[in-house]
């Protein structure tokens, strides 16, 4: 089949003048329909009013970049006379990443865990470090439930805001420390998670994913408007930080404890808590991880694969359908929520301002162009945008410009994500060259 | 005569106004290769559905002698029908195409696998429990892959195998369940004669070798009438004819309503008598 879909593509990259002046016209069209109100105008404040100034100048230089960009793009792609490769086919790089998984994974974890000690380090990198590491966990969390058992769900969120209300409700009202509400976190996130798979188990694709996203939303906005429990917009603060078996991390520790430094008789910094915190969380994101990797290979992590592939053919072996998603559901929801218990710790203070639909978008972004599935690929995507942005900074507005023109890069170049390729859970031969290609 | 394994009685399917089966009774026994055949639309899949829980028939009762004693299909829910010992392949192959060869043949061994695996506890605290059962299951799925000649092929993604090869990993598939009864529905649809006589082969290998039943909807008359022991014959979702496979084959009904179809040639010199007699009744 990608043979036949090599050599369509081939007759069809052969350079053609008129056709490629053509596209380059339409190409321009468009860039000039865009253009004049983005680049034509520009407003003003002059003597206390506003004025527009008009700058055809730019616009006439936007359209002919695209115009003569757009021909040099064709010509250049029937020179290289190959094609886009076409969907579905794995790339040599991704499949290289995926047979030594276990190498760049070694390589990273070591790297993640020299980070806060390399001269490069400092509070900055550390928190976006930091940040980069939760949207990894919620990725692989979120992985369960969209790449291994193909059930889409715009509202992921819903879990990470359970698992954040109760840690901090919970510290409240009972005095429990992190480490107490932890397990009871991730245990509420997946009775939420079972929750909603109740009444979407018949429901796939499109369907579920409208009805994941109004899920989402009705927990956001239960919490906005349910005052006297949540506090609504005003959020919860003083939430306690975590504990280091015991030992706090603030400079002078209240009556009856011990704090980090006076343990180990060092200095006080401020940057011990940060570093704790991004320990705290690589160690949870490598035990989502972990759990992961092992329960794909168990039976219920086949079924989940199997659900996803054909839900018919399942049933006809015998798989209940039902209780393996809402496994599903419940699994991913419960990371969800641990990871939501270490956001409040680590913030203080959280309102439901933290949990709209955007950061349901962004996990599942990050789950899509890491390639479904993938748990190095989640690992790749949750740090290109999480530090896209940052790295951003200095074009302020246009941030956000870059970053989608980013996204619609790599699912341009790499529509199954940036690293998609599946490796069986178990081998009957050892691996040969090129065998999984027919 | 052997036992019987699956009783069909007055099955009868509607959906809306449409009778796609109507009150439809036969009986497959043990270590018999048994065959529904019929023209197209004449019901035969949605028997199938029926028996392996898909639809819930309109009326009818469906005795299935399985692994614990006899049970009435028709109350079970579908992915329920499998564990009593029914499994079944599809018209339109339905393989896990992403997951390989060999993770097709371990998800058929889902229930067993859960219950070594103690519902997950044991398998994530990786005990040798789980571990046997799972070497155990690739063995299965080994032996398995050798019979229907896939072995070298076994870390392919399924999706990737030929046309062919993925026909004969369903059935393998399907085996890796250890059944009672086998349902085939049209398992020689696309392949080439040679394939053709190689599955008869290899069916009648499962029914000798694992002393099982096997129900069979199929087109292609040559395979059926070759490895059948009892043909069923249905028509407008009515039996019309039900026999061992020579009887059927001269039945003039059936030659009227589906082997009027084929060259005339290939008709018994009795039969070309009657049809004339009938005045080209078959056209």
């Amino acid at each position: 089949m990608s043979v036949a879909a090599q050599g369509v593509g081939a007759e069809k990259a052969r350079f053609d003048p008129a056709r490629a002046l053509k596209e380059a016209g339409l190409a321009a069209f468009v860039a000039f329909m865009l253009f004049l109100p983005m680049m034509g105008f520009r407003l003003v404040g002059a003597e206390g009013r506003l004025g527009l100034e008009y700058r055809p100048q730019w616009v006439v230089i936007g359209v002919v970049t695209v115009f003569f960009g757009h021909l040099l793009v064709s010509f250049l792609r029937a020179m290289r006379g190959a094609p886009v490769r076409p969907a579905g086919r794995v790339g040599p790089v991704a499949r290289y990443v995926n047979t030594h998984a276990k190498w760049f994974a070694l390589a990273g974890i070591a790297l993640a865990f020299a980070l806060p000690f390399t001269p490069f380090a400092n509070r900055y990198v550390v928190d976006v470090a930091t940040t980069v590491l939760i949207y990894v966990m919620l990725g692989w969390g979120l992985n369960i439930v969209v790449g291994l058992a193909g059930l889409l769900d715009l509202g992921y969120v819903a879990f990470y805001a359970v698992g954040a209300y109760s840690y901090a409700l919970f510290a409240q009202w009972f005095g429990l420390g992190f480490w107490e509400a932890l397990p009871i976190a991730g245990v509420l996130a997946a009775t939420f998670g079972i929750l909603l798979g109740f009444p979407v188990l018949r429901l796939r694709g499109d369907y579920l994913a409208i009805v994941t996203l109004g899920f989402g939303e009705i927990i956001r906005i239960i919490l906005l408007n349910w005052y006297p429990v949540t506090r609504g917009p005003d959020g919860l603060s003083g939430i306690p930080r975590p504990t280091f078996f015991g030992l706090v991390f603030t400079r002078r520790p209240a009556e009856g404890e011990v704090a980090f430094h006076q343990f180990f008789e060092i200095s006080y910094s401020g940057l011990h808590r940060v570093i704790f915190l991004y320990y705290l969380i690589l160690l949870l994101a490598l035990l989502t991880n972990w759990f992961v990797l092992r329960i794909r290979r168990l039976p219920v992590g086949r079924a989940w694969e199997a659900l996803r592939e054909d839900e018919i053919a399942s049933k006809a072996l015998g798989i209940n359908p039902t209780n393996t998603k809402l496994t599903a559901f419940a699994l991913g929801a419960m990371f969800g929520g641990f990871a939501g218990s270490f956001f409040a710790t680590r913030q203080g203070f959280i309102s439901p301002e933290s949990f709209t639909f955007i950061e349901s978008a962004t996990i599942l972004a990050i789950v899509v162009l890491g390639g479904m599935g993938s748990q190095i690929g989640v690992v790749l995507a949750a740090a290109v945008i999480v530090i896209l942005p940052e790295l951003g900074r200095e074009f302020e507005q246009f941030r956000m410009l870059l970053f989608g023109a980013a996204m619609v890069g790599i699912m341009v170049w790499r529509p199954r994500g940036l690293l998609a390729s599946r490796e069986p859970t178990i081998r009957l031969h050892a691996r040969s060259a090129g065998e999984r290609s027919p | 005569m052997t036992a019987p394994l699956l009783e069909v009685e007055h099955l009868t399917m509607r959906f809306g106004g449409l009778t796609a089966v109507d009150d439809l009774s036969f009986v497959a026994h043990d270590r018999r290769i048994t065959a529904i055949i019929g023209p197209n639309g004449a019901g035969k899949t949605t028997v199938f559905n029926c028996l392996t829980g898909f639809y819930r028939p309109t009326v009818g009762q469906l005795t299935f002698h399985g692994h614990h004693g006899p049970v009435l299909l028709e109350r079970l829910d579908g992915y329920l029908i499998p564990r009593q010992g029914i499994a079944r392949t599809f018209q339109n192959i339905r393989l896990f195409a992403q997951m390989s060869v060999l993770e097709n043949l371990v998800v058929a061994q889902h229930n067993e696998l859960m219950r070594a695996s103690g519902y997950t506890v044991y398998g994530l605290l990786g005990l040798r429990r789980y571990r046997e059962a799972e070497a155990e299951a690739v063995d299965r799925a080994r032996h398995w892959l050798d019979r229907v000649g896939l072995l070298s092929r076994a870390d392919w993604e399924a999706g990737n195998l030929p046309y062919g090869d993925q026909r004969r990993l369903e059935i393998a598939r399907a085996m890796c369940t250890r059944p009672r009864l086998l349902c085939l529905d049209e398992p020689a649809a696309g392949l080439n004669p040679r394939e053709t006589a190689e599955l008869g082969e290899l069916l009648l290998g499962i029914r000798e070798q694992e002393k099982i039943g096997i129900l069979l909807i199929e087109h292609d008359m040559s395979m059926v009438m070759g490895i059948s022991d009892h043909v069923i014959v249905i028509d407008y979702g009515r039996k019309i004819a039900d026999g061992p496979p020579a009887a059927v084959r001269n039945d003039p009904n059936v030659i009227k309503a589906y082997l009027g179809e084929t060259e005339e040639e290939e008709l018994p010199e009795e039969v070309k008598a009657d049809l004339e007699a009938r005045g080209e009744g078959g056209g």
